[in-house]
């Protein structure tokens, strides 16, 4: 379908639908920086990191809000505080390193200004000259020049930051049913067990939405499909926030799935009788949540994932890096208190995700291959029709709920 | 420990993958073995996950029929370059700790190619049954933590 061409200079919406999306999103180098300034930087929570990262007064982390760098700190009260990493003076990074423990303050090293654990400006290296010359003028006011700072807020040991006064707070924002479903999984103190980051050559929104897309993973996945890690045959379905953007889907095995034929019947590559696996303990698992749930893919918009798949527990984060290119940074975790036999068998089905997973290696490539699909198709559309063209929550995981979901919450931000 | 012998048997080992006789990878290692991908940054602050992680011969056979099988990537292959071990001791099992390092090229199916990993491989090396020398261990230590779009061959 032809849409006009000017439309992604005023961000037109195909046929108000979000069961369309023009292809120019994904490619638009002034959608981009829009979405920079009104998703990320405006009234949204981006993941910055786990309370278990920053434990003790003084651990801090780097990471990125959209393109916005941000040191993430606790604080001499405890509390998790994230400003701009930004030197007032000049702008340079005032922390370089990805984590750390500064005890009172950051110092930049470029001339050495200094900033407490809440981002106050406090130092100024020779503020006043040598002897009486040089210095600062006496009318310079340090509380005006700091680091911008942003409010954040913590979820089962997950850190949020936003740089909006207007931001809602994050639980209203995803809503009961979503909280419910990350409470299930972070019940207790976690411990971290790795990081890795897989460099995507497609833009940031075809992972998300990809997270979201219930409705592939039996398809793409041949791990999926075959050893019924998740089947649309089997139980589940997908819980939707009050504003689309957050969701969070579930399967739950049913008894005779494995004799459904219905994967059969419809030729899909994924279901492979006579594939087995010579060590099956990859799949050995423990029903550790006690509620039957094998496999919970959940998201907050627009940038963070947790997952469960067995006793394979992750948090995601998407960072964009232009219109086409995006880093996934995975962090690995189990409980901190998992007996030895646990963590090996985590440390097993890890292998199921991550840049080199059984699984994840192909969503890895499947972005970049609608990124190179739609190379000269930005005046069109694409189809997201499954299941209707709402976004409430399904019974069902045979649907694009939750990527009409995305769409929805997507173009209120960006107010298209 | 020979060092010629550990030179062989890296040689045989790259140019097995190199070669794309993936099959015959598992084969280097001995039944009950480790063999885990992972970086720097995780080994200095002592996290354990791997990129890959096989706690048994049966794993890596495994890594190798999802490769041929199962899963979806473009088509790609690799050109290792290997430089020479250092026998850092002996362990308690009487296994030759080596640690040897490694460059990996990655050849895509549209012709580019481009450095897709460094880092260094830290081994526990021992002989067979017959005499011929296996792993027990093979820790692939990546310099970096950043991998584009994805691993499916094994370092």
């Amino acid at each position: 379908m032809d849409v006009p061409h000017d439309s992604r200079a005023i961000g037109l919406w195909p046929e108000d639908s979000v069961a369309r999306v023009p292809y120019w999103v994904y490619q638009d180098g002034d959608n981009y920086k829009r979405e920079l300034r009104r998703l990320f930087e405006g009234a949204t929570w981006t993941f910055v990191c786990l309370e278990a990262e920053i434990p003790n007064r003084g651990d801090y982390r780097t990471n990125q809000v959209g393109a916005l760098p941000v040191i993430v700190v606790r604080g001499a009260d405890g509390a998790i505080n994230c400003f701009e990493n930004r030197c007032a003076h000049r702008g340079a990074l005032i922390a370089f390193d990805d984590a750390g423990n500064v005890e009172n303050n950051f110092k930049c090293i470029y001339h050495a200004w200094s900033y407490d654990l809440c981002g106050n400006l406090r130092g100024i290296a020779f503020e006043h000259g040598i002897n009486g010359v040089g210095g600062m003028p006496r009318d310079f006011k340090r509380e005006t020049f700091a680091p911008r700072k942003l409010r954040t807020t913590t979820l089962y040991g997950l850190v949020f930051a936003t740089l909006s006064p207007d931001t809602p707070p994050i639980e209203e924002v995803i809503g009961v049913e979503v909280l419910g479903r990350i409470r299930r999984v972070l019940n207790r103190p976690i411990r971290i067990m790795g990081r890795f980051t897989q460099a995507l050559p497609n833009n940031w929104k075809l992972y998300v939405e990809n997270v979201k897309d219930t409705y592939h993973a039996s398809l793409l996945h041949l791990f999926f499909g075959t050893f019924r890690i998740t089947r649309l045959t089997q139980g589940g379905g997908v819980l939707v926030s009050p504003d689309g953007g957050s969701h969070s889907s579930y399967t739950i095995d049913k008894a005779g799935d494995a004799q459904s034929t219905a994967y059969r019947d419809q030729g899909i590559r994924t279901e492979k009788q006579d594939y087995k696996l010579a060590d099956p303990r990859l799949l050995d698992t423990v029903d550790e949540f006690k509620d039957g749930i094998q496999l919970q893919i959940l998201s907050v918009f627009p940038s963070f994932i947790l997952q469960q798949i067995h006793n394979c527990l992750a948090v995601r984060q998407v960072v964009p890096r232009g219109v086409d290119a995006m880093d996934l940074k995975w962090t690995y975790f189990g409980f901190a208190d998992d007996p030895p036999e646990m963590t090996a068998r985590r440390l097993r089905q890890q292998n199921l995700v991550g840049p080199a997973g059984f699984v994840s290696m192909e969503d890895g490539c499947v972005g970049g291959f609608v990124q190179r699909g739609i190379a000269a198709a930005g005046d069109q559309v694409s189809a997201i029709e499954m299941g209707g063209r709402t976004t409430e929550s399904q019974a069902t995981r045979a649907t694009e709920a939750s990527v009409r979901g995305f769409w929805k919450a997507y173009r209120r931000h960006m107010g298209y | 420990m020979d060092l010629t012998r550990l030179v062989e048997l890296n040689a045989a080992y790259a140019r097995a993958i190199d070669n794309e006789q993936y099959e015959e990878w598992p084969g280097f290692f001995l039944e009950s073995c480790l063999y885990k991908v992972t970086t720097a940054e995780n080994v200095a602050k002592g996290l354990e996950a791997g990129l890959i992680y096989a706690d048994s011969r049966a794993m890596l056979q495994d890594r190798i029929s999802a490769l041929r099988q199962a899963n979806i990537y473009e088509r790609q292959r690799y050109r290792h370059i290997v430089g020479l071990p250092t026998v850092l001791g002996t362990s308690d099992g009487g296994a030759a700790e080596v640690e040897t390092p490694f460059l990996i090229v990655r050849i895509m199916r549209d012709g580019k190619m481009e450095v897709f990993a460094t880092g260094c491989y830290r081994d526990k090396v021992k002989a067979n049954g017959d005499g011929s020398l296996r792993f027990a261990e093979r820790i692939v230590v990546c310099d970096g933590s950043r991998f584009d779009t994805l691993v499916a061959i094994p370092f």
